[in-house]
């Protein structure tokens, strides 16, 4: 079997373009996700009932739910409730956000929950309302502890963003499939898109794992 | 000072605390004794609510706790705690573990607070430790960057739950130290304590709570070298 580097070497800018569309996707789906995943996660602890409820819902519908059914569900929910056509973009970043804000919200409960009771009675004997101790006291602590889970939850989320490709979306994957339509070189181009998938999230990898030392070194002092 | 009437505390269907009448007066030094399990840590940490009572009325400084957070965030303010384990925050420095309530909750100016910090630091004996983390420091220092944080709030009533307990022999008896300086100084004091020679020298008045009730209390005299009641004397006859 021949493998064709020229048309690999042609290939690659399109690719890498493609791939720097997925990291942005990513990148701001993630930001999304910690946003609503550490309100949830916060709510999921409060002694609100009906605040752990919903978020108990939230949670547990985005989790137990294909994100792939997900992605179809806010494509053609979000103009019926705007009003008008979305950007794929803003379709995929809603998607992929709310799908990770589920897995981080879990991720800061535990984080949350993980920290020494103590903390929170020294917070409130302070004089600190419950929320203001999360926010000062307990947050700030398990947002260290949670580096290592939210990294991975970065890199599931790198590659889940391939789904994405089903609304037309022209990242990494729809990049890839799009130039084998032309071009029929589909064991050059997925083993392409493999390589830049696996060079992206070992670079996750590295960051999370120095983000680790680097909280590590923090703990001893 | 403190006023209560009438606590009682359940954990479930076990019943702790029964009935107490307790009235302690500005300046004061109460001194809480008595066998493991019988409640004294409770009762402490029924003053600022940390546990709710299961019934009975707490005042402090003519303010009555309930379990709204509106009314329990502003008297905390007026009540300062000191824990067993410390429970520094661990991702602070020791000068802002003492800033932080000053400049969050008492809205002072982060230089005000920062000298007000320095001058209590100097006074526990730890103005050299201002950028120290928690972790770097030894139990017995811990716990006096714990009791300058609560200073830090101008608290009218200091409580110590167990304040040596978790502590090395050595170390104990500097935090002592500091807290003698603060009855000196007129401070209303709670104690929980297991330091019998401690309580017998800072006491006004010492409490035997066994049996989910004040049992005996009286000057550390009176506890301490004629003790009335047969559970307090049977007490103090194990430990001494």
């Amino acid at each position: 079997m021949d493998f064709d580097f020229d048309l690999v070497a042609r290939a690659l800018p399109l690719l890498i373009a493609g791939a720097g569309i997925t990291v942005k996707i990513t990148v701001m789906s993630v930001a999304l996700g910690i946003a609503i995943g550490l309100v949830a996660g916060v709510a999921r602890v409060s002694r609100v009932k009906a605040l752990q409820m919903l978020t108990a819902c939230y949670v547990n519908f985005f989790r137990g739910t294909p994100l792939l059914v997900q992605i179809f569900i806010i494509y053609f929910l979000l103009p019926l409730i705007t009003g008008q056509r979305m950007e794929p973009m803003v379709v995929a970043i809603t998607a992929c956000g709310i799908n990770s804000g589920a897995y981080i919200a879990e991720i800061f409960r535990a984080g949350i929950q993980s920290i020494d009771a103590g903390q929170m009675e020294a917070g409130r004997s302070l004089g600190f309302s419950w929320l203001e101790t999360m926010r000062y006291i307990i947050v700030p602590q398990a947002f260290k502890r949670v580096v290592p889970p939210l990294g991975n939850e970065f890199i599931a989320l790198l590659k889940d963003s391939s789904l994405v490709s089903v609304i037309g979306f022209e990242e990494l994957t729809r990049r890839g499939q799009l130039i084998i339509a032309r071009t029929y070189a589909s064991f050059e181009i997925w083993t392409c898109v493999a390589l830049i998938y696996l060079a992206m999230t070992m670079l996750i990898s590295q960051l999370v794992a120095y983000l680790e030392r680097r909280y590590a070194l923090d703990d001893t002092h | 000072m403190i006023h209560i009437e009438k606590l009682s505390k359940s954990f479930g269907s076990l019943e702790v605390l029964k009935d107490i009448d307790l009235h302690i007066n500005k300046g004061e030094v109460v001194v809480f004794i008595g066998p493991s399990g019988c409640g004294k840590s409770t009762f402490l940490r029924c003053m600022n609510y940390l546990e709710t009572p299961t019934s009975g009325k707490v005042t402090v400084d003519g303010c009555e706790l309930s379990d709204k957070d509106e009314v329990l965030n502003k008297a905390r303010i007026n009540i300062g705690m000191v824990f067993q384990r410390f429970n520094l925050f661990p991702h602070l420095t020791v000068l802002e573990n003492i800033t932080l309530g000053p400049i969050k909750l008492l809205k002072m100016e982060k230089d005000a607070a920062e000298a007000k910090a320095m001058k209590l630091l100097e006074r526990v004996g730890l103005a050299d430790k201002r950028d120290a983390y928690p972790k770097q420091l030894s139990g017995g220092q811990q716990q006096r960057v714990a009791i300058a944080r609560s200073l830090a709030m101008n608290p009218k009533v200091m409580l110590f739950d167990e304040p040596t307990s978790a502590l090395d022999p050595e170390m104990v008896g500097e935090v002592l130290d500091v807290m003698k300086g603060l009855a000196a100084e007129g401070m209303t004091m709670v104690i929980v304590t297991h330091q019998m020679e401690f309580a017998r020298e800072v006491a006004d008045r010492v409490l035997f709570i066994a049996d989910k009730k004040i049992c005996e209390e009286g000057t550390p005299e009176q506890i301490f070298d004629h003790p009335r009641e047969a559970r307090t004397q049977d007490f103090l006859s194990k430990i001494m």
